[in-house]
């Protein structure tokens, strides 16, 4: 969508100050090093397909040595170290992240297609915070109320919609509580994962507190299965979390899980109509949808469902789509080709079964991977793009008349990682949120993180919780 | 591109909304509350655009065309506002592509001064009056005050809203007065401003906006100026959300003129921003959209230079008025 | 004395002398009443003049205390937090200078100076890190037998005064100070009276780190002088007797009586063992609790 009048000019985020290199080892006990029988594979941009880098991908003797690195560093130098030390080279961690977090931040967004504006204002704040925050933990464990002692080895496996900050949300608890790390990025966004590893040698951690070990699935899974890992801490598919929680069956191993989610958008009557509307945007539109927490149901209050609805078309029609590094980009790039070939395939589905369709017009770019902001209205709980997890910016419209019936239906799901209510009566938002069977509830807000709140998820979205106090339980005994 | 694309729906307001202060309380708060926060958020998000280039020259010389350029102190002299008219038509004596302003805002008893000093330059004449900027005098008073500038020759009249009377719920009392005052315009715009400073919350701000635009405003204006805080970016959004509301309800469209506290080119441009991704088009010209300023002037030309020089200026480089 | 001092040897550049000045509201003013004092290291040799603080600069201390309090306690609590943090590494990057101050001071050798100068360090990191972790200890929800949704939140009292320990002129200045504005309270100091120099440099780091002006204020100068008219300031809110000089003690506290400061209560053994452990208590002794309840209902 262009005005007429007002035509914002290029503003292009320079790329000048990051560094990429043309290939990448796997970093093991402190280093770089090359992989012993994994292959190299090549990560992309999304929003050109420009090849960034070739990266390892490690194969199981990798993953061995990357375990048995971090099992070295857990018993002769991490576990002893007495918490205000790891304390300290936890702040300089955050305190690194927070000097080149504009760097971080376009490396982020050239890896993973989302907008500079997202990745310099939520996700890189965001990290640095996350770091901070465990950091001042790792010397109070005491009050913690879940134990002083670390578990171990903690295997960490990551997803690619918020690469550095899932990774933050990984590491910077389990170092705190003294446990050591073999940590997989995701394969289409491995490159802020390998800064980081920069950054850990520039803090001068102690080799093979952290390990970095890049891969696809199979990666992913030879290290969940590996005999020597105490811990794991999987985020992505529902399906690939039950297949972890079925090969920890029988072992002494710890899990938390973090998967995926249909999370409902209440809206009342009497919400706060602008910001109800912003709500919904930023629910399903932010990072592309790409949110396992996104408010990818509206549930709207009939007697306003129409009114809603034209506001949200309108304000969907200012959504600006394009080059994820313009810092007037609102949408960028779907992360994959393989990503966008399932949020088509679903949106045809979603038409097929009868509901309609209406997307923002947009101009998308000739080559990468693009997909309009969509809205799907005339939707039940019967159909599948209601209770599917698209994760892309698909938002799919149901009805309700009472709150009763907005809880049955926000709560007829597998899932249960979040829920949107908005409304500007207080004891309903306290009601619903009373009722709803959601891990968070947003109430007059959505997607919202903050290194002090606990977030996960309820049923199939998972279980553990990741911030906050709570987000030490899972790696202490 | 138009952001505001239904027909009007004139039977959402009832037609003896302004029967009685309970009708009027009705009306105005049965409008969708704000959600602090949530505004604030917002308007943080849209001023985070970057406006460079062809976009930046744009932006500047439109703020400089919206600009009420205003002197509204105890020591204006005739002197003074024929300087600030001379400024008004000709903002850069170096440069005779940069537009002139849309309008001097000055106090009533100076009303005829300006209009001399402007003549035919198609700079409006501005002026405040309803007892400027308290409001705090008695009806006939602030009548003969709007008369007298009307009868001096002003385009367009200031008034204040009485925000005693809306703070205890009086807002039948407002309504009247507004109309009253609009009535004594004659062809003169009516401009109103609300002291939003004053008001203190979003939801009195939307429900002012609507009560001024039912009253028959052409323009709802933030403030005074003389009060702190004054045009911050949430008002200026909760506001033009009103009328843009207004016009889907009625069709009647109303302008809006943020005022005080907007100092530099920054500031100007996020206006617009605000402006272009809530109304759009429609809105973005003088005749809609004004703003209410002294000093912005000269920090707008400042910039215009630099992006026509490609280099910093100073303060001797642009005429005090 | 001073770090840049001519020892041993033909050094012929004479050093720079610092003052030693009140800290109030973020600046350096001497003593309104333009008085200073000879203070001595251990073994009694002259190292400085500090001002000698009066009634009026506790005033004056006590009023910008009280301006800095919405700002800061209004701050999140990841922003003092933050603040904090860079105190740390201010006194990180100044730590030959106090351990050079403490030893004199205290009349302590080098490596305990060494010892006590890093502790004090560590110790201000611990409760920066505090900063946002304390309402998740200390504050609850609470299961009230209705349909009320009833939370607990701890919050800041407001200006606290502070009687700094006698003897343990950083670490267990350090140890007063920082747990009570970690939370979002504001500070006035009395430093140690015959060891002040430490504090005064604390101020100085203070002034160089974020750390808004009015938040923390330093007096140096008699205790048996200024505490009294802290004690009985009625826009006190709270005062940490822990470290008064025993024989002052209970006048203080029965004049904080009047307006219900909450009080640390003065512990007549001799001061604390600063490198302990040192639990909660410094921060939930100037923390009220607000309990607020809503309806649960559609």
């Amino acid at each position: 969508m262009t005005s007429k009048l007002f035509d914002y000019a290029p503003a292009p985020e320079s790329r000048a100050i990051v560094d990429i290199r043309a290939s990448y080892g796997l970093f093991i006990g402190g280093e770089f090093v090359d992989p012993i029988d994994g292959e190299p594979f090549k990560t992309i941009n999304p929003a050109s397909e420009e090849v960034l880098a070739e990266v390892s991908d490690a194969g199981q003797a990798d993953v061995d040595r990357a375990v048995a690195a971090a099992r070295t560093a857990f018993t002769q130098t991490w576990s002893r170290m007495p918490g205000r030390e790891r304390a300290k080279y936890l702040f300089r961690i955050a305190r690194i992240i927070q000097e080149r977090a504009r760097e971080l931040a376009i490396l982020e967004s050239l890896d993973n297609g989302k907008p500079i504006k997202e990745s310099r204002d939520v996700d890189l704040p965001l990290v640095a915070a996350h770091f901070f925050y465990y950091a001042g933990w790792a010397d109070k464990l005491k009050y913690s109320g879940y134990g002083e002692t670390p578990i171990g080895v903690a295997a960490q496996v990551i997803p690619w919609n918020f690469p550095l900050l899932m990774l933050s949300w990984k590491i910077a608890p389990a170092l705190a509580c003294g446990n050591t790390v073999v940590l997989k990025p995701a394969e289409t966004t491995p490159l802020t994962a390998l800064a980081f590893a920069e950054i850990c040698q520039q803090a001068e951690l102690p080799p093979g507190v952290v390990n970095i070990v890049t891969g696809a699935g199979n990666t992913g899974r030879m290290l969940v299965e590996h005999h020597y890992v105490d811990k794991i801490a999987f985020t992505g598919s529902t399906e690939v979390g039950k297949a972890i929680a079925r090969s920890v069956a029988g072992t002494k191993k710890r899990l938390t899980l973090e998967l995926g989610g249909k999370a409902a958008n209440i809206v009342f009557d009497d919400a706060p109509i602008d910001q109800a509307i912003e709500g919904i945007v930023s629910g399903i539109f932010f990072n592309q949808g790409h949110v396992c927490c996104a408010g990818s149901r509206l549930l709207v209050q009939e007697s306003v469902a129409d009114d809603v609805l034209e506001r949200l078309r309108r304000r969907m029609s200012t959504l600006r789509l394009g080059d994820p590094l313009d810092k007037n980009t609102d949408i960028g790039a779907i992360n994959s080709a393989a990503q966008l070939q399932k949020i088509r395939e679903l949106s045809q589905i979603g038409e097929d079964e009868g509901a309609q369709r209406w997307s923002a017009e947009c101009a998308l770019p000739d080559r990468g991977y693009w997909f309009p902001p969509t809205v799907f209205t005339g939707v039940t709980q019967a159909h599948r793009i209601a209770r599917e997890e698209i994760f892309g910016p698909v938002l799919s419209v149901l009805t309700f008349r009472t709150p009763d019936e907005a809880i049955e239906k926000a709560n007829n799901t597998p899932y249960g990682l979040s829920a949107g209510v908005w409304t500007d009566k207080g004891s309903r938002i306290l009601s619903m949120a009373n009722r709803l069977r959601a891990g968070v509830v947003w109430a007059n807000t959505f997607n919202k993180f903050d290194p002090t709140s606990p977030f996960g998820g309820y049923k199939e979205s998972g279980f553990g919780r990741e911030g906050g106090r709570h987000g030490l339980e899972g790696y202490l005994r | 591109m138009t952001l505001t694309t239904s027909p009007a729906r004139s039977s959402a307001i009832p037609s003896n909304v302004a029967g009685s202060d309970a009708s009027l309380r009705g009306f105005l708060h049965g409008l969708p509350g704000v959600d602090q926060v949530g505004a604030e958020a917002r308007a943080a998000s849209l001023a985070t655009r970057s406006i460079k280039t062809e976009a930046k020259r744009w932006a500047i010389d439109t703020a400089i065309s919206m600009i009420d350029l205003t002197t509204l102190e105890g020591q204006d002299t005739a002197g003074k506002v024929k300087s600030l008219c001379a400024k008004a038509i000709r903002p850069d004596p170096t440069d005779a592509s940069c537009p002139r302003v849309a309008a001097i805002c000055v106090y009533p008893d100076l009303v005829a001064t300006a209009k001399a000093h402007l003549g035919d330059s198609g700079v409006k004449v501005a002026s405040v009056a309803t007892n400027f900027p308290s409001g705090r005098a008695a009806m006939p008073v602030k009548l003969a005050d709007v008369r007298t500038a009307v009868a001096d020759g002003a385009d367009e009249i200031d008034m204040v809203i009485d925000r005693g009377a809306f703070l205890s719920g009086h807002y039948l009392q407002v309504y009247d007065e507004i109309v009253q005052v609009k009535a004594a315009c004659g062809d003169a715009h009516l401009k109103v401003i609300l002291e939003t400073g004053e008001l203190a919350t979003y939801d009195n701000v939307r429900r002012a906006s609507w009560l001024a635009m039912l009253a028959g405003g052409d323009f709802i204006k933030t403030s005074t100026g003389k009060v702190s805080p004054a045009a911050t970016l949430p008002v200026t959004l909760v506001m033009l959300e009103a009328v843009r509301d207004f016009r889907e309800t009625t069709g009647r469209q109303v302008g809006v003129k943020p005022a005080g506290g907007i100092r530099t080119t920054k500031d100007a441009v996020r206006n617009l921003v605000l402006v272009n991704e809530t109304v759009g088009d429609d809105w973005l010209s003088p005749d809609w959209f004004r703003i209410g300023a002294s000093s912005l002037l000269n920090d707008l030309l400042l910039q215009r230079h630099k992006m026509a020089t490609g280099h910093y200026d100073g303060p001797d480089y642009v005429t005090i008025d | 004395m001073s770090e840049t001092g001519s020892d041993v040897g033909e050094s012929t550049r004479l050093s720079v002398r610092k003052t030693y000045k009140l800290f109030i509201g973020g600046a350096f003013p001497r003593s309104e009443s333009g008085r200073s004092y000879v203070v001595n290291d251990a073994s009694g040799n002259f190292l400085a003049n500090a001002a000698l603080a009066s009634r009026k600069d506790v005033r004056d201390a006590v009023v910008a205390a009280r301006a800095a309090v919405k700002k800061w306690s209004g701050a999140t609590a990841y922003n003092r937090g933050q603040v904090l943090y860079r105190v740390a590494e201010m006194l990180e990057g100044r730590r030959e200078q106090f351990i050079a101050e403490v030893a004199a001071s205290e009349g302590v050798s080098a490596s305990v100076a060494e010892s006590s100068t890093d502790a004090a360090i560590d110790r201000w990191v611990w409760y920066a890190g505090w900063s946002d972790k304390i309402a998740q200890v200390v504050g609850s929800s609470n299961p009230v037998a209705g349909p009320f949704f009833d939370f607990s939140l701890p919050e800041p009292t407001g200006v606290v005064a502070i009687i700094a320990p006698q003897n343990s002129s950083l670490l267990g200045l350090v140890s007063v100070i920082s747990p009570v504005i970690a939370t979002g309270n504001t500070v006035v100091v009395i430093a140690s009276e015959q060891r002040p120099l430490p504090a005064v440099t604390l101020t100085e780091v203070l002034a160089t780190s974020d750390l808004p002006g009015g938040v923390v204020n330093v007096l140096t100068g008699k205790v048996s002088e200024l505490a009294p008219w802290l004690a009985s300031h009625l826009d006190v809110n709270g005062i940490d007797l822990s470290c008064a000089p025993p024989e002052q003690a209970v006048d203080l506290e029965r004049a904080a009586a009047e307006n219900l400061k909450r009080v640390l209560k003065p512990d007549h053994a001799s001061e604390p063992d600063w490198n302990a452990d040192p639990g909660l208590a410094r921060l939930t002794a100037f923390l009220e609790t607000k309990t607020v309840w809503h309806p649960i209902g559609v």
